[in-house]
């Protein structure tokens, strides 16, 4: 099993502030952040009711399809997909090397004025996805590992799950 | 790959259902799906074909309760069984925690459980994985069906390394959960041994 991708507080509040002001400066109906396995990091939004868990998945889906095509024509990758719809438009980039950000918008904003926002945003992000690599790797270094709830996990508690 | 959220004080781990074409995988989610309470589960997503043959993958968010005050959730995924749509299912095993393997009990799919198994193995490799490392099961699916091989003759094809094995008939949801839980009860141990427990 790969290492866990761990996200701690202080960086989530981080993250919350830079996805809550690149959804005002874009003027976008919604961002969040999926990491590449497709597993929802952090939302922000007007949309309600929008399924988010199924929406990383499918974003995760859609980035790894298109790295694959572009494999195939000898790219490294697509590091931004646009797709247009006739309301509601999504923007997706690569934020760090397994982080994906997806931002919707309307005819309020345009793919320009998000590009922009989010190429500024890019840059806050990734330095916030690398103190969280860097306090992982040093508590592995001084052998305290994080503070994981699994850590005491018994299999009676296992056995609870799905009673 | 695990995520561990101390913010939402959630975890969630990846398992993906492997094996040949029409060999019960999206029955196994679907039937999952079915049994289980409206707040436990998100949507289940299908990317099938116009005849309902998988085409990219089934996706089946469950929650499975609370483990030390941390929201314990699964997202099940099934890859497409068919030969050529090996590029896919590559994908789709990245970052995978947990592997169930739904063989097809049928004499006339042998051949195909052997071809998929052994493209699981070197699917698995190109991400850095091994299958005996990883939290895995088999699943011995159909076992309702005549013209099936015996328990004995697939354990000897498929099984590698004393992995838990279950049979099971998918759509009447023999079995299904038991291997749900193999799976779960594996990574989640596995997630304690990493973390030193």
């Amino acid at each position: 099993m790969t290492t866990p991708v761990v996200m701690y507080e202080q960086e989530y509040e981080q993250l919350k502030n830079v996805i809550t002001r690149l959804c005002a400066d874009a003027n976008a109906k919604f961002v969040f952040l999926v990491d590449k396995s497709g597993q929802q990091i952090a939302a922000h939004g007007e949309m309600l009711n929008l399924d988010t868990t199924s929406l990383a998945s499918l974003t995760a889906g859609n980035v790894a399809a298109t790295d694959g095509l572009a494999h195939l024509i000898g790219e490294r990758g697509f590091p931004v997909l646009s797709h247009e719809g006739e309301r509601d438009h999504m923007y997706i980039s690569k934020v760090a090397s397994h982080i994906i950000l997806v931002v919707i918008f309307d005819e309020r904003s345009s793919l320009g004025l998000v590009r922009l926002r989010v190429k500024r945003a890019t840059g806050e992000m990734t330095s916030i996805f690398e103190s969280i690599d860097s306090k992982v790797a040093r508590e592995r270094d001084v052998g305290v590992g994080f503070d994981s709830p699994f850590a005491e996990i018994t299999e009676d508690d296992i056995e609870a799950l799905f009673n | 790959m695990t995520f561990i959220n101390y913010a939402s004080r959630e975890i969630n781990c990846k398992i993906v259902y492997y094996g040949p074409g029409l060999g019960g995988k999206t029955t196994n989610l679907q039937y999952i799906y079915d049994s289980t309470a409206a707040q436990s589960k998100g949507k289940l997503i299908s990317l099938a074909t116009e005849t309902d043959r998988t085409l990219f993958f089934d996706f089946l968010p469950l929650d499975l309760g609370t483990v030390r005050g941390f929201k314990t959730r699964f997202h099940l995924y099934t890859v497409p069984g068919q030969v050529f749509y090996d590029a896919s299912r590559k994908l789709i095993l990245k970052g995978v925690d947990g592997v169930v393997f739904v063989a097809d009990s049928q004499r006339e799919r042998m051949d195909a459980n052997v071809e998929s198994l052994y493209n699981l193995e070197l699917n698995l490799k190109q991400h850095g994985y091994e299958l005996d490392k990883l939290p895995y099961v088999v699943q011995f699916n159909k076992r309702d069906l005549p013209n099936i091989v015996s328990y004995e003759d697939l354990k000897s094809e498929l099984v590698r390394n004393g992995e838990p094995i279950f049979e099971s008939v998918a759509n009447r949801g023999i079995g299904v959960f038991e291997t749900l839980k193999a799976v779960a009860k594996q990574v989640l141990m596995e997630l304690r041994k990493n973390s030193g427990g």
